[in-house]
């Protein structure tokens, strides 16, 4: 579908632009610069809502979609379009961006413009690297994105910011020049930067095992996966509230995008020799981690191994697809792992949006992340131990809640595979129970803890809103996650059987 | 009248979930009274219509039905549904569930009068209430699933509902996590039966179920296991959780921290069915495995005798209780791996009525003793509290399976189906399950001894100047500040009305539950485990069933356990400590629960801390982050130092290099 309306391209400069505005304005008022961010975050959200209410589910094909000459040298397009996937990250993107601006609203006191700026610069960029379908574009945008954040955690960070920005920047840079490496080579074969050329391409065995590495990198490390994940914890740590919600959010799911749009189409041969690595590592995530979760100590690098634990689903669900081809030699039932994988994705991102917001409520208020500093919260905090509670549950996978449908759908499909898969992937019932509600319990409930907690006072309703906003689609997509699923059968159909056949 | 079942089943739930949200989201906007009202409006709403599609059921001749709600997703070609299956095990169920919930709710006017949670609690009980409705009602696996962890939530947050307390707190979190370990069995469970079955609705999945029967798989390589033992002792493991089987027993003892009324509800007549309901709901599925129902029936009646033990050496009063529990959701256990699941939900019934009756009379003791559940100081308090000592009577005898009594008739029968059973195991089962009758006479007797009759052990200190309802939490243990006086109606009227039940129920119901045909079409037993007939064969109805009790062994196994408890208790109070320390190795054991607690404390608890902190500090630290990532950057930082030095900038350095270079080169074209 293309519409003559260029709403991808409003929805990745409309945010920039409005950077740009907040920048100036900024020097005139640098406080009350705040609504106008809420006014641009706000806009672009209400702009990327036709994306949902006009997005036909019939069709696999790109919709939305803009192409433009960009470079015609080297046939580098401005190509846009989004499918079943992308969608619903970008809409997540737009909504989380507006909560990371109130979020932000008081808390932060120092160079208000520009960290509004930052966020709204980001946000544009997420939007294009989940809707660019030129591989040359994507990489910029995805390369792009990280100054963004890396300004966020280095300026507004904690103590450690510098030490984290330089691990984050370096990890993440490393990847990604063996992804435009790859990039680069099939540009040399097929004449070409657009993806769907490429996911088109019958690219050789040898070929496609190098390709599917060099991406393999830029992904891992950005979902992230065993062992290349410790830039995470760390990032995390020394990230303002705003910048964990973003990275726990939207960036995590770039790498698990990157599989979908990526790995798996362009290289299907390859990723089926390799799977097992994909989805070994994936188990190691949910049950190493879950156990690293639980010896934390301090809040937000539990939040941050459980995020990790999370996403470990997200690359089972999406690799297990394989497996089953492979031992059943029909595609039946394997829809329902991708599904799960990024109702994953997209559950992770507001439950673990709202954790670590949860978490920026009581830094804002003891000014630590150390779980032994609070105990007996509820006491004080009765509507955030509510929150809290609630969003812990679903972190948890209760039924109900978002963060059940995913697991679940996963669960049910690795059996299909294999019963030690499924077993291993069961780990997290009890792990995940294990980590979220011993904190909980050390850090709501009990008598109050020491003489700062019992001055602690209760959300206001600025924060009430934030994470009521946050409530709302966890408990929505609990319920009824049909119509988030819609949207998504008939790309995620047509990616398995794309997967499913040779290119050989 | 079918047209509006499902209208009145969406009310049966939908109902207490909005008390629950009313006296829950608003509760700072409403009085104290409307969060009650609501709430009891809710449950009894429910309850009514329960009561009447149980009416239409019995006398109006409707028949099962299958409603689907919504569409919760459609994935490639499996359905998940939410939906109702209302036959005559789900109309007994929520009938059941929602009576003794309002009994409950009632109770709570009294029981919870002073707490600062009052409303927070009348919004948790009714969730909770919405919870289990659900879980019997559902007509799916997913929804059993949302059933099912839904009531673990709210009976994690009723553990720990008075969370300053750090045994309540440590209590919930170890009820959850305990729970979660047999969920993690439930859930695979589910996932082998969507795989081969295809669908998770009940309906497809029981008529698929016979094509079960050959079919193996291998989990080790090389042994061959049958589908639905497999599938079905997974199944199990979820119902040990839940119903607090040995080994999962361990968080229910602990979840007494809760207050009293939720002891009653969910740790006793409800939620910790939901085991025994499930497995009776999958009949069709258990009686395709003699392996699995050995199984189930010899852990039932581990958990039957062994519990019950442990019941013995206990002195609070509702832990006495809480063991009791066990040691019967045991025997229900047993029955239903006898495969005579029609009995097992007869006990589960009248066990709902009895225990909660109990619990709610423990809690009118505890009311009047100030919050003191230490049995060492009470006795005595029949002439105190008439009410509450002639219904826990009738409850205790309910209990010991007395003739004539709703608990005689469903216990008698379950030894007997068990007596009558050939599966493997059931040998011993029979003597965990007659013996098991001694020992629940012993220490439902203790119990009764100890807290209504005997001296007073209490003390009143008449001088105590502070008023009665704060001078509690200063008193010491066993000190009072005025003499111990029945509880106000709303507390004795729901006894009165869980005592009729416990009283009478048995002798209408035994016939037609049991022998009728009223479970046909919900619980299925296969023809070759006719365990059932054996019984129909021996039983003229339930007069002459009491009158034959006087011949049959049950009787006067517990008869000899009321004796002993009688001699210990009243006749030679001295003996209890002379035994105990006579017997001291077996003494300890039971007073430590045969050391579950610790071991688990020990390799569980412990050990995935330890694990975690040894994946964390020498794993992610040591070599992924010490070695691989500042390790790299170190190695790259060492050989820029290495290779600098070459950048000497001395000619002669380089012409040294070339001549060296010149000479190898030269060398290997000669030598090659």
């Amino acid at each position: 579908m293309t519409t003559d309306f260029p709403i991808l391209s409003i929805l990745l400069w409309l945010p920039i632009a409005g950077a740009l505005v907040v920048l100036v304005a900024g020097k005139l008022a640098p406080i009350s610069v705040r609504w106008l961010a809420l006014f641009f975050a706000t806009v672009v959200f209400a702009l990327s809502v036709p994306l949902w209410t006009g997005f036909n589910p019939g069709t696999a094909g790109m919709q939305f979609v803009e192409n433009l000459p960009w470079i015609s040298t080297f046939n580098v397009h401005y190509h846009l379009g989004v499918d079943g996937i992308s969608m619903p990250l970008i809409l997540l993107n737009t909504f989380m961006t507006v909560l990371v601006v109130i979020a932000g609203w008081e808390v932060i006191q120092y160079k208000i413009a520009q960290y509004m700026a930052a966020f709204l610069i980001m946000e544009g960029l997420i939007n294009g690297v989940f809707s660019s379908l030129d591989s040359l574009l994507f990489y910029v945008l995805w390369e792009a994105m990280l100054i963004p954040m890396f300004l966020i955690i280095g300026i507004w960070g904690g103590p450690r910011r510098v030490y984290a920005t330089i691990k984050f920047f370096l990890y993440t840079f490393f990847g990604s020049v063996l992804m435009l490496v790859a990039i680069i080579y099939m540009y040399v074969k097929t004449g070409s930067y657009d993806i769907l050329v490429f996911q088109h391409t019958s690219f050789g065995m040898t070929a496609q095992l190098l390709i599917f590495l060099a991406f393999l990198v830029a992904f891992a490390v950005k979902v992230p996966m065993w062992p290349v994940h410790t830039w995470l914890p760390d990032a995390h740590v020394e990230a303002p509230t705003g910048g964990s919600v973003i990275l726990a959010a939207i960036l995590l799911k770039m790498g698990a995008y990157g599989f979908l749009r990526f790995s798996l189409p362009i290289a299907p041969d390859a990723s089926r020799m390799l799977m097992w690595l994909i989805i070994g590592l994936s188990l190691v995530a949910i049950i190493y981690i879950g156990f690293v979760a639980i010896a934390q100590t301090d809040m937000k690098k539990l939040v941050a191994y459980s995020s990790i634990a999370h996403m470990g689903f997200v690359t089972l669900g999406i690799f297990i697809v394989l497996l089953i081809f492979q031992k059943t030699a029909s595609t039946d039932g394997t829809v329902m792992g991708v599904e799960g994988g990024l109702v994953q994705m997209i559950s992770h991102g507001f439950v673990s949006g709202a954790l670590f917001l949860c978490v920026g409520v009581l830094y804002d208020r003891l000014h630590t992340r150390d779980i032994k500093a609070y105990g007996g919260v509820i006491n004080l905090m009765p509507a955030f131990a509510f929150f809290l509670v609630l969003f812990a549950m679903a972190n948890v996978g209760l039924p109900g809640t978002s963060g059940f449908v995913g697991e679940w759908m996963v669960i049910l499909t690795s059996m299909k595979a294999d019963f030690w898969i499924a077993f291993g992937a069961a780990f997290t019932l009890f792990l995940g129970a294990a980590y979220t509600l011993w904190m909980v319990k050390r850090v709501l409930y009990g008598p109050v803890g020491n003489s700062n907690v019992s001055g602690m006072k209760d959300i206001g309703k600025r924060e009430f809103i934030v994470l009521g906003l946050c409530a709302i689609p966890v408990i929505v997509i609990g319920v009824w996650p049909a119509p988030l699923l819609n949207v998504m059968h008939a790309t995620v159909s047509n990616l398995v059987h794309q997967v499913v056949q040779s290119k050989l | 009248m079918t047209q509006s079942m499902p209208a009145i089943f969406l009310l049966i739930v939908l109902a207490p979930l909005a008390a629950a949200v009313v006296s829950g989201i608003f509760m700072r906007f409403i009085p104290r009274s409307a969060a009650h009202w609501v709430t009891i409006l809710g449950v009894g709403l429910s309850f009514a219509l329960s009561a009447y599609v149980l009416w239409q059921m019995l006398f109006a001749g409707m028949g099962s039905m299958n409603v689907t709600v919504y569409d919760w997703a459609m994935v490639g070609n499996v359905q998940f549904q939410v939906g109702f299956l209302v036959d005559r095990l789900t109309a007994l169920m929520i009938t059941v569930v929602s009576f003794v919930s309002l009994m409950v709710h009632i109770y709570t006017i009294g029981y919870m009068a002073d707490d600062p949670g009052y409303k927070r609690f009348f919004s948790y009980i009714s969730l909770f209430t919405f919870s289990m409705l659900m879980l019997v009602m559902a007509n799916n696996f997913l929804q059993l699933f949302f059933g099912w962890e839904a009531v673990g939530l709210v009976s994690y947050l009723l553990i720990g509902f008075w969370y300053t307390r750090p045994t309540a707190i440590y209590a919930n979190l170890k009820a959850f996590l305990v729970n979660r370990v047999g969920d993690f069995g439930f859930l695979l469970g589910i996932a082998l039966v969507l795989m081969y079955t295809g669908s998770l609705n009940y309906g497809d999945v029981f008529s698929h179920a016979p094509q079960l029967a050959g079919q193996t798989i291998q989990l080790f390589p090389g042994v061959a296991w049958a589908v639905p033992t497999v599938i079905c002792l997974l199944l199990f493991v979820g119902a040990m959780g839940k119903s607090a089987q040995v080994p999962l027993h361990v968080w229910l003892p602990d979840s007494m921290e809760g207050p009293t009324p939720i002891s009653a509800l969910i740790h006793a007549a409800t939620m910790v069915t939901a085991g025994i309901f499930m497995v009776a709901r999958m009949s069709p599925l258990f009686e395709l495995s003699n392996t699995a129902l050995s199984v189930v029936m010899v852990i039932g009646a581990i958990t039957a005798m062994f519990m019950g033990l442990v019941g013995i050496v206990q002195n609070d009063i509702k832990r006495v209780i809480a063991y009791s529990t066990l040691s019967q959701l045991g025997y229900m256990a047993t029955a239903l791996g006898a495969s005579a699941y029609a009995v097992s939900i007869f006990h589960l019934m009248t066990h709902a009525f009895f225990k909660a009756l109990l619990f709610l009379g423990a809690g009118s003791v505890i009311i009047a003793m100030h919050h003191e559940q230490d049995m060492r100081h009470m006795g005595g308090l029949r002439k105190h509290m008439p009410i509450t000592y002639a219904t826990f009577i009738v409850g205790s005898l309910a209990l010991i399976a007395f003739p004539g009594f709703s608990g005689f008739f469903s216990k008698d029968t379950i030894i007997e189906a068990v007596h009558e059973s050939q599966r493997a195991g059931s040998g011993f089962a029979y003597w965990c399950v007659l013996l098991g009758a001694f020992v629940t006479a012993l220490y439902t007797f203790r119990m009764l001894f100890l807290t209504f009759h005997g001296k007073p052990r209490y003390v009143i200190e008449q001088n105590h100047g502070q008023p009665a309802d704060t001078g509690h939490a200063h008193m010491q243990p066993g000190h009072l500040p005025h003499a111990p006086k029945e509880s106000p109606w709303v507390v004795t009227a729901p006894l009165i009305l869980l005592a009729i039940p416990s009283l009478i129920i048995g002798w209408p119901l035994i016939e037609p539950l049991l022998y009728g045909n009223f479970f046909a079409g919900s619980i299925y037993v296969s023809p070759a485990h006719h365990v059932m007939q054996s019984l129909a064969a021996h039983f003229h109805g339930s007069g002459s069933m009491v009158l034959e009790s006087i011949a049959s062994p049950t009787l006067w196994v517990a008869l000899s356990g009321v004796l002993v408890a009688w001699l210990f208790y009243i006749f030679r109070p001295t003996w209890p400590e002379k035994t105990a320390k006579a017997l001291n190795p077996i003494y300890q054991l039971l007073l430590h629960k045969f050391y579950f607690d610790e071991l688990y404390a020990l390799l569980i608890a412990g050990g995935a801390r330890g694990l975690g902190m040894l994946l964390w500090r020498f794993g992610d630290e040591k070599i992924i982050d010490g070695g691989l990532v500042n390790g790299s950057a170190n190695a790259v930082g060492r050989l820029a130092r290495i290779l600098r030095r070459s950048q000497s900038g001395y000619l002669y350095h380089y012409a040294f290099a070339m001549i060296i270079g010149l000479c190898l080169l030269l060398g290997w074209l000669i030598l090659r």
